[in-house]
């Protein structure tokens, strides 16, 4: 359903079997399907472990935390059972990757959450996807009957003497969820409300068991990891960044799609010459460059490496590899509003900042855009964001404040033009962004 | 209530997956949904009884998630995405236009019980903006013109 593009400089490791058919499993198993799972049972949960170090992998989630050292945590005897979860809530505003790997490589993901659980010990594995995506629930979950099937899951894998068994489980519409602790309530059938931590999931997790929580892309990471080598993913990226990174490019390019580059691509030539640029009449106002959570960058702030020092280093965050590219027509404080809208709406409540932040921050733009704002509500803003800052149980908080913040720094002037009893003075002002 | 086979079928599946019962309740809430069009008071007493839940818990979890409901809507529901990636792309705009061409506001079904519309936060078609969903069918790379052929297309097949 979704879209394939290409470009020269793409190095194709998750998307190396997109548009082949590999969500067939003989298909699959043509593409090398099933070989890393195979090896990863003759190496043993320590040699995976170090060659998932060795690998650089950091999480695709967004958090980008070092994989192999988040399976360490995992403690080798635990009177709990333990569990493998993949994360497959894509949520974030401008991340559209994880559909492409479930779409077209489901056995992948299979794949990697069974080497998940060969390195921790663990015996089940569930396959957490977001419920808008229905047909990749159903997808999913032929994967995995096909798979129980052929005997690839199931009791003895392998002949390895492990049984293993791995579940697809539906969500039902919640941004919240795709944090990992809200992510294993809404698991256990509850509300998707962040829980304090530590412990951490590793520890304590599903059901109080130990538990790894990785994304999708993450996992379907893991194979091409087993079967090449840790420092063959390694050396495709940067120091600190192993291997590749699926890109969602969107807004007004001439090619916007999801590309695979390697980490530390430069985010510039990724707009200007991956994507094809802006297209015509339409100039570069800035750039989100990993989903709507993040701050944004000014076009003289682009020439970065796209890994998740360079980035941070640049003043944002590689997050969840959306980028969001604003054009000159677009009005910054519309923007604004509608990203500060959607925190409101997904704050679960849990905690006051986000809560009541949320809505102040949602309020106060929805006046100031159309027309009503006064200059100290700017700084106000700011202050209110600032406020909300580490003061959450969860991320979500700090995703609502952070790219608010770095808009009012960095677009100052655009704001106060909507001082005054000014509309917008850069565009109509929708009536249906004001409720 | 009687679930239906297949959900009778689902639950059984489903139920042996978890060591808790009540694992199984976001997805079933769905699935339920999805037979019935909305979570009625009978099935949210059928499913505490098998999750051995509180009806009122039942409902607490109802109201965390943004497609379950205990209403029922239109039979098509139209999704609109107006978040960053849409916006940038006309999002508001095909919003608007859907709005005026079922002649409802956000989160109305249309008095033939046809369409229901809704704006809805990011579906993960930021690449094919803008995009909405039609239950749970992605249309992506939309234009005004593309909701027209999409809406004349199912009144068309409806009142056949």
């Amino acid at each position: 359903m979704a879209y394939l593009v290409s470009h020269p400089d793409e190095v194709k490791v998750v998307s190396r079997r997109f548009g082949l058919g590999a969500a067939n499993l003989d298909r699959y198993l043509e593409l090398d399907g099933y070989k890393a799972v195979q090896k990863a049972i003759t190496m043993g949960p320590d040699a995976i472990i170090t060659e998932m170090k060795a690998s650089k992998l950091r999480g695709r989630g967004g958090a980008g935390f070092p994989t192999g050292m988040k399976r360490s945590f995992v403690p080798k005897q635990s009177p709990k059972p333990k569990y493998v979860l993949c994360n497959g809530d894509e949520s974030e505003p401008g991340t559209c990757k994880d559909r492409l790997i479930f779409e077209h490589d489901p056995h992948s993901v299979i794949e990697g959450v069974m080497i998940a659980s060969l390195a921790v010990g663990a015996k089940t594995g569930f396959i957490y996807i977001r419920g808008e995506y229905r047909y990749l629930v159903e997808i999913m979950e032929r994967s995995v009957a096909d798979a129980y099937a052929r005997g690839f899951i199931g009791k003895n894998i392998f002949g390895s003497g492990i049984d293993l068994d791995i579940f697809v489980h539906s969500g039902a519409g919640a941004y919240e969820v795709g944090e990992e602790s809200a992510l294993m309530e809404s698991l256990e059938g509850k509300r998707g409300v962040p829980r304090i931590r530590p412990p951490f999931p590793a520890v304590v997790g599903l059901w109080g068991g130990p538990t790894v929580i990785n994304n999708a892309e993450t996992l379907a990471s893991v194979p091409h990891i087993i079967l090449n080598g840790g420092e063959w993913f390694a050396n495709l990226g940067t120091p600190r960044n192993g291997g590749t990174r699926l890109f969602c490019m969107s807004g007004e390019l001439e090619r916007p799609g999801v590309y695979e580059l390697p980490m530390g691509y430069n985010l510039k030539k990724m707009i200007y010459d991956v994507s094809g640029g802006m297209i015509k009449g339409k100039s570069l106002k800035g750039v989100v460059p990993g989903g709507s959570s993040v701050q944004i960058l000014t076009p003289d702030e682009i020439d970065v490496g796209m890994d998740f020092d360079q980035v941070l280093k640049a003043g944002s965050m590689l997050g969840s590899g959306g980028v969001v590219v604003i054009d000159d027509q677009m009005c910054i404080v519309r923007f604004a509003l509608r990203v500060a809208r959607f925190y409101q709406h997904e704050s679960c409540g849990w905690c006051i900042p986000c809560r009541e932040g949320t809505d102040w921050m949602k309020k106060t733009l929805v006046r100031f855009h159309s027309g009503g704002g006064v200059a100290k509500d700017i700084d106000n803003l700011k202050y209110l964001a600032e406020n909300m800052l580490g003061r959450t149980f969860c991320p979500l908080g700090d995703a609502a404040a952070m790219p608010i913040i770095s808009y009012i720094q960095k677009f100052r002037k655009e704001f106060e033009d909507h001082l005054d009893g000014k509309p917008c003075p850069y565009e109509k002002v929708h009536e249906a962004a004001l409720v | 209530m009687k679930f239906s086979d297949q959900l009778e079928q689902r639950f059984a599946a489903m139920v042996t997956h978890y060591p808790t019962k009540r694992s199984v309740l976001v997805p079933m809430l769905l699935y339920i949904q999805d037979e019935l069009g909305a979570l009625n008071d009978e099935a949210i007493h059928e499913i505490a009884e098998r999750t051995e839940l509180s009806e009122l818990e039942v409902r607490n979890v109802i109201s965390y998630y943004s497609m379950l409901r205990t209403h029922p809507i239109g039979k098509y529901n139209l999704q609109v995405c107006t978040n960053v990636s849409c916006l940038l792309r006309g999002g508001e705009e095909i919003l608007e236009h859907c709005q005026k061409k079922l002649g409802v506001g956000n989160k109305q079904t249309t008095a033939d019980g046809l369409f229901h519309m809704e704006e809805v936060e990011c579906i993960g078609a930021c690449s094919w903006a803008p995009a909405l969903m039609l239950n749970y069918e992605f249309h992506e790379n939309l234009t005004p013109q593309k909701i027209d052929e999409l809406i004349d297309g199912i009144r068309k097949k409806e009142h056949q």
